[in-house]
């Protein structure tokens, strides 16, 4: 058995009794799939007309360069800031000193409490919401606080997860703090937080869709165009979600090789990623 | 600056998060048990149920939200999935279809976080767990109702806060579908009264962060209640 935990070796008769179940959940998983195509095809969503545009290479373009370069540019500049971002808030809950520790973690707790669409919407009329490009910098700028945030729980786990025999060694030749920080601990902290960080790219992706609120480019907003165009609503959501689908799942191979190459055995590090007051949570 | 707009009109503030946290509490309480039941599933013995639920959950952990919701709003009524016989109201809150379809997706999405966090509490129990409560003789609903369960419980309940409180900010999400809950109330303040926008902002953020931090105390004390001795 895959499950181990939970059940015993089947004997003869369970073996049996489980491939009944099977098979019975197999035709009705076969009959609820054949009665959702058939409902769609009655709707006509099967129609070659409503699927002919994402074989023509000007909407090919459109999706690929209005919509997913300009949702992955939104996605990449909000990692890139919240990675920054994120080493800042980090390092800065981590200091010995408590006028700089109790903001930093105010700051986290805030960001890490606050929905991201909530954060985009302020951003967005704070810039002004006639500005050209205002919608862009108002995504980017909200998901580059929520995930600065949690980043910093990231790196501030992954710099607690290295072993205090590492640190203790690094004070014992005699170094600085900041050395320890940046020769010794930062070093091998990277290591463990890679996996974590590109899991965090997945959330950013995923949340550059709630731009369509604030009427930003990329995937969302490519989705109404073309199903205003062509009135092909469920066909535009089925191909805009794949590619989303498509994305994160390389992401989340990625991560796993990441986790593989680089962590080993080592459990994945966990870090919630909403706020709790708690700050004994590591 | 000073948000007289939104004090002015407390009333709407208060509906806006009475919104928020009723779409937080039906979809919370649904999430639970349809992420049990992908759960149950994908740790089943039965083959298919496991390929399916984890096909489940795979493709709509990795689909954003507004995508589920749209789906739901315009895909389903190709199903015959309708929800104009919802129409109840509670004073002065109208809980119509567009609440509905905002449950059913936000349940959807959540259940997927659900099923994992239920499932990694399954994997934090040891195997020699079971096999000494089997080595015991208990029979397998023994096993179960004696051993397994509840440290899988336990061990599920920090996750399972943190995909709430996921929830909590998720639902702001139906505010692109038509409800209007915090983040439309305020994007609506915001657009009338636009000089005071960073007091709205800031009213509208103390809102969640109360709301956030209530439920996170409220897990916490659950969770050192029921922590499994290590």
């Amino acid at each position: 058995m895959t499950t181990g935990i939970l059940f015993d070796a089947p004997g003869p008769r369970t073996v049996v009794r489980h491939r009944i179940y099977s098979a019975v959940a197999l035709v009705g998983l076969i009959l609820t799939i054949v009665w959702a195509v058939g409902r769609l095809s009655d709707a006509g969503q099967f129609e070659a007309a409503k699927w002919e545009v994402f074989t023509t290479p000007d909407y090919l373009r459109v999706i690929l360069v209005d919509g997913l370069l300009n949702t992955l540019k939104m996605a990449a500049a909000a990692v890139l800031g919240a990675v920054v971002l994120g080493f800042l808030l980090g390092v800065g809950k981590l200091s010995e000193h408590g006028w700089v520790r109790w903001p930093a973690w105010a700051v986290v707790e805030l960001f890490r409490a606050l929905p991201v669409l909530l954060m985009m919407v302020f951003t967005w009329y704070l810039l002004g919401i006639d500005k050209d490009g205002s919608s862009f910098q108002a995504v980017v700028i909200a998901l580059t606080l929520y995930n600065g945030a949690v980043l910093a729980e990231v790196l501030r786990a992954g710099v607690l997860a290295v072993p205090r025999g590492q640190a203790e060694a690094a004070y014992a030749l005699g170094m600085r703090k900041s050395q320890v920080m940046t020769i010794v601990l930062m070093p091998q902290a990277v290591k463990i937080m890679l996996p974590a960080i590109i899991s965090q790219c997945i959330v950013a992706l995923k949340d550059t869709a709630l731009g369509q609120y604030v009427l930003a480019p990329g995937l969302t907003q490519v989705y109404s165009q073309i199903y205003l165009e062509f009135d092909n609503r469920v066909p535009t959501m089925f191909v805009i979600a794949s590619i989303y689908i498509l994305i994160n799942l390389l992401l989340t191979a990625l991560a796993t090789w990441v986790q593989k190459r680089y962590v080993g055995e080592r459990k994945p590090l966990e870090v919630s990623a909403v706020g709790t007051a708690d700050q004994t949570i590591v | 600056m000073n948000p007289t707009s939104v004090f002015d009109d407390f009333g709407a503030y208060l509906q806006a998060f009475g919104y928020t946290f009723s779409l937080f509490v039906v979809a919370g309480a649904l999430s639970m048990v349809l992420g049990t039941v992908l759960a149950a599933m994908r740790v089943g013995p039965i083959a298919v149920l496991r390929v399916a639920g984890t096909t489940y959950v795979t493709v709509v952990r990795n689909t954003p939200l507004v995508i589920v919701f749209a789906f739901f709003s315009f895909a389903a009524p190709i199903f015959s999935i309708r929800f104009n016989w919802l129409d109840v109201h509670v004073g002065s809150f109208d809980f119509t279809a567009f609440f509905g379809a905002a449950v059913v997706s936000l349940t959807l999405y959540t259940s997927t976080f659900v099923c994992e966090a239920i499932r990694s509490g399954i994997n934090a129990v040891s195997l020699g767990q079971a096999e000494a409560a089997r080595a015991i003789g208990l029979p397998f609903a023994g096993v179960m109702r004696e051993v397994v369960l509840p440290q899988a419980f336990r061990a599920s309940v920090p996750p399972l806060a943190s995909v709430q409180i996921a929830l909590i900010k998720n639902t702001s999400v139906a505010a692109v579908f038509g409800i209007a809950e915090a983040v439309a109330q305020m994007r609506s303040f915001t657009n009338d009264f636009s000089s005071q926008r960073t007091g709205i902002f800031l009213l509208f953020a103390l809102g969640y962060v109360v709301i956030v931090e209530a439920f996170s105390f409220l897990a916490g004390r659950i969770e050192r209640r029921w922590r499994v001795a290590t």
